[in-house]
């Protein structure tokens, strides 16, 4: 007998069934009221039972409540619609129960600091009173979280350059429909240059009567943007490549993208970065000079490439071989039997695990601090150490957290976006 | 035998320790059907997949259309451009459209413009009978449907030689006919065939010559007629028995 079948608390007759909901609704009121009062007001209207079944009656009452509430078909929408998702069990319904204390738990509280209690207005560190969180801060340090210590009066360059980045990317969006088989030249080697050239002459400056801005000066938001951009656009035929030069038959190819994947695998992204800092200038020879942030870019894209190589491989993988006999058979020969037949099954694959892949990058991006660049997290460190402003490490994680969050949850959307766009068999 | 189209000679060919093809010697003439039988695992498939190099033989040589199917690649591709191929599982690259399946290799294999590349597969589709499914992609196709179609991509190659790898063994038996009435169709026109199949109805009516495989040897080669009439091996005799 399990615990569903024990209907002793439930009438056996139709004409009860009101009696039922009401006592259900009412049991139900009583566990949410109990813990309300319990959480807020530190009244417990319980307290006569023992401490260890006090602890529970919440959740005992509620349980009870759907219990007595679960009817097969009542008529009434919204109770058939409680009972057939979150009441069909009673492990359901304690499951459900503990989700609904919890919220009431936790939300008010963080309400309360994210925003009725949080201050708004002011300029000062003195304008935060109350108990609530000091987004005064975040306001105060925008400009800096966006643009790291980048001259305010040449802002407004940096502005330019992503609007004109945004427009030089979204020409996939407006080309005719003769063109569209350039674009993947278009995105894998003129945006990239395009781009650069845009960065490197307005954001870097020094030429045309713009003033020169070292990259160390360079940060916030803006440079997890140019360093993601430029990581992913180039880890991802670099990954390509390796995915095929693993699978190849030719013995060089397959060892060297071996070695390469797995030696990228298998050291963690902050010590590529201290090599990249460190140990890559020792190879140089002596006068020349690379500009850290292209060394941190190309670290972080050759970390990325061995992991976006081994999803793509996958993909590679899961194609029956028949794929590989057909196109075989019609005379095609390597490169037009994977550009043609393999890569865009494979791809369209792996589109979730890429983007996977794409997501961790972007999340990886704060780890250039090792090397002196400081993007938004970076510059959220380096503000809470400011005697001034001490003590607001919170609002400024929690600000890093919402903008991350954003940025990765639209990226997820447009993978998902891509996974429909391409669903045509299966 | 200098008019043959395909030479096949002492032909060896082993999966690690296991030898799948024993000393196979075979000779098509331009424009002869010959079908393929034999128990399942006796290297019938392999056979003729080593005729298109998608599976390479150890010993001996195979010579299709005077051109010797050897290491060089550019040898193979040259070959496999005239020899076309029709799969038990259809092969259709799911994601493209029926005619583009069709135009891709002509397109890029043959360079093509891709005007003259789609006509030629509209062409071939409203042969094989299924021109009203061409923007369609293979997921939305029958089983049948999809064979066809892939018998269209093959022809689209203009291939001298065509192989068939049990084209209907995956089909609903339903859709087995309208496969094979395109198959005989194509036998009118004077296609060289060659066709792994248990299909002996077709075989009857189509084949010139009939080639029974066992244990990776050809154990009897014979005339149609002579093959169903009075087959001369223990191992045909009893084969036949069990299939017809």
């Amino acid at each position: 007998m399990t615990i569903n079948h024990m209907d002793f608390f439930k009438p056996k007759h139709q004409k009860n069934r009101n009696i039922c909901l009401i006592m259900g609704v009412l049991f139900f009121s009583i566990g949410i009221l109990d813990f309300y009062l319990n959480t807020y007001f530190n009244t417990n209207i319980t307290s006569f039972l023992p401490r260890i079944i006090n602890f529970f009656t919440p959740l005992i009452f509620s349980v009870i409540g759907l219990h007595l509430i679960r009817i097969e078909f009542s008529g009434i929408k919204i109770l058939d619609n409680l009972n057939k998702n979150i009441n069909t069990s009673n492990f359901n319904a304690a499951l459900s129960t503990s989700i609904i204390l919890l919220i009431i738990f936790a939300a008010p509280p963080l309400l309360n600091w994210l925003i009725f209690d949080a201050n708004f207005a002011g300029n000062t560190k003195e304008a935060c009173t109350g108990g609530g969180a000091c987004w005064v801060y975040i306001k105060v340090w925008f400009n800096r979280f966006m643009y790291g210590m980048y001259p305010n009066a040449e802002q407004w360059r940096i502005n330019v350059t992503f609007i004109a980045v945004l427009a030089l990317m979204s020409v996939g969006f407006f080309v005719p429909l003769k063109l569209k088989k350039y674009l993947t030249i278009y995105y894998t080697l003129l945006l990239p240059l395009f781009s650069f050239t845009l960065i490197y002459y307005l954001i870097s400056g020094g030429e045309f009567g713009l003033v020169w801005v070292e990259t160390g000066a360079w940060g916030g938001l803006s440079l997890t943007f140019i360093v993601s951009f430029f990581s992913l656009i180039f880890c991802f035929p670099i990954g390509m490549m390796l995915a095929l030069g693993r699978r190849s038959d030719l013995p060089i190819v397959k060892y060297s993208s071996l070695s390469f994947i797995e030696f990228w695998r298998g050291v963690p992204l902050i010590t590529v970065l201290f090599m990249s800092a460190v140990m890559f200038p020792m190879f140089l020879p002596d006068g020349t000079y690379v500009d850290k942030l292209i060394r941190v870019v190309v670290a972080i894209t050759l970390f990325e490439a061995a992991y976006t190589a081994e999803v793509i491989r996958g993909g590679l993988q899961a194609l029956p071989r028949g794929q590989y006999d057909a196109a075989k058979s019609l005379g095609m020969g390597y490169w037009r039997l994977h550009l043609l037949v393999i890569l865009p099954q494979a791809l369209k694959l792996v589109i979730p695990g890429i983007a996977n892949t794409f997501l961790a990058l972007v999340k990886d991006t704060p780890l250039i601090f090792v090397v002196g660049l400081l993007e938004v997290v970076g510059m959220l460190n380096l503000a809470k150490t400011n005697p001034k402003w001490l003590g607001f490490s919170m609002e400024g994680y929690v600000f890093a957290g919402i903008i991350f969050w954003i940025i990765c949850f639209s990226m997820s959307k447009y993978s998902q976006n891509l996974e429909l766009k391409y669903k045509t068999d299966r | 035998m200098t008019d043959a189209i395909i030479q096949i000679q002492k032909v060896n060919k082993w999966f690690g320790d296991f030898q799948v093809l024993k000393e196979i010697d075979l000779d098509v003439k331009a424009k002869e059907k010959i079908v393929v039988c034999g128990p399942s695992g006796s290297g019938k498939s392999t056979l003729i997949r080593c005729i298109n190099r998608l599976e390479e033989h150890q010993k001996g040589t195979i010579i299709v259309d005077g051109i010797e199917i050897s290491e060089d690649t550019k040898n193979i591709e040259q070959v496999r451009a005239e020899v076309g191929m029709v799969f038990q599982q259809f092969n259709l690259f799911p994601h493209l459209s029926i005619l583009d399946n069709c135009s891709l290799a002509p397109i890029w294999v043959k360079k093509m413009p891709k005007k003259e590349a789609e006509k030629l597969a509209l062409q071939h589709l409203e042969q094989v009978q299924i021109v009203d499914q061409a923007q369609k992609f293979p997921g939305q196709l029958s089983g049948g449907q999809q064979q066809r179609a892939a018998i269209a991509r093959a022809l689209c190659m203009e291939p001298k030689i065509m192989l068939f790898d049990e084209p209907t063994s995956a089909l609903d038996p339903e859709m087995i006919k309208e496969v094979l009435d395109v198959m005989v169709n194509l036998a009118k026109q004077g296609m060289t065939m060659i066709v792994v199949t248990h299909e002996m109805g077709f075989a009857k009516e189509v084949a010139d010559q009939m080639i029974f495989m066992d244990e990776g040897m050809i154990v009897e080669k014979a005339a149609t007629k002579d093959f169903f009439a009075n087959p001369k091996n223990e191992r045909t005799k009893l084969f036949l028995s069990q299939i017809l």
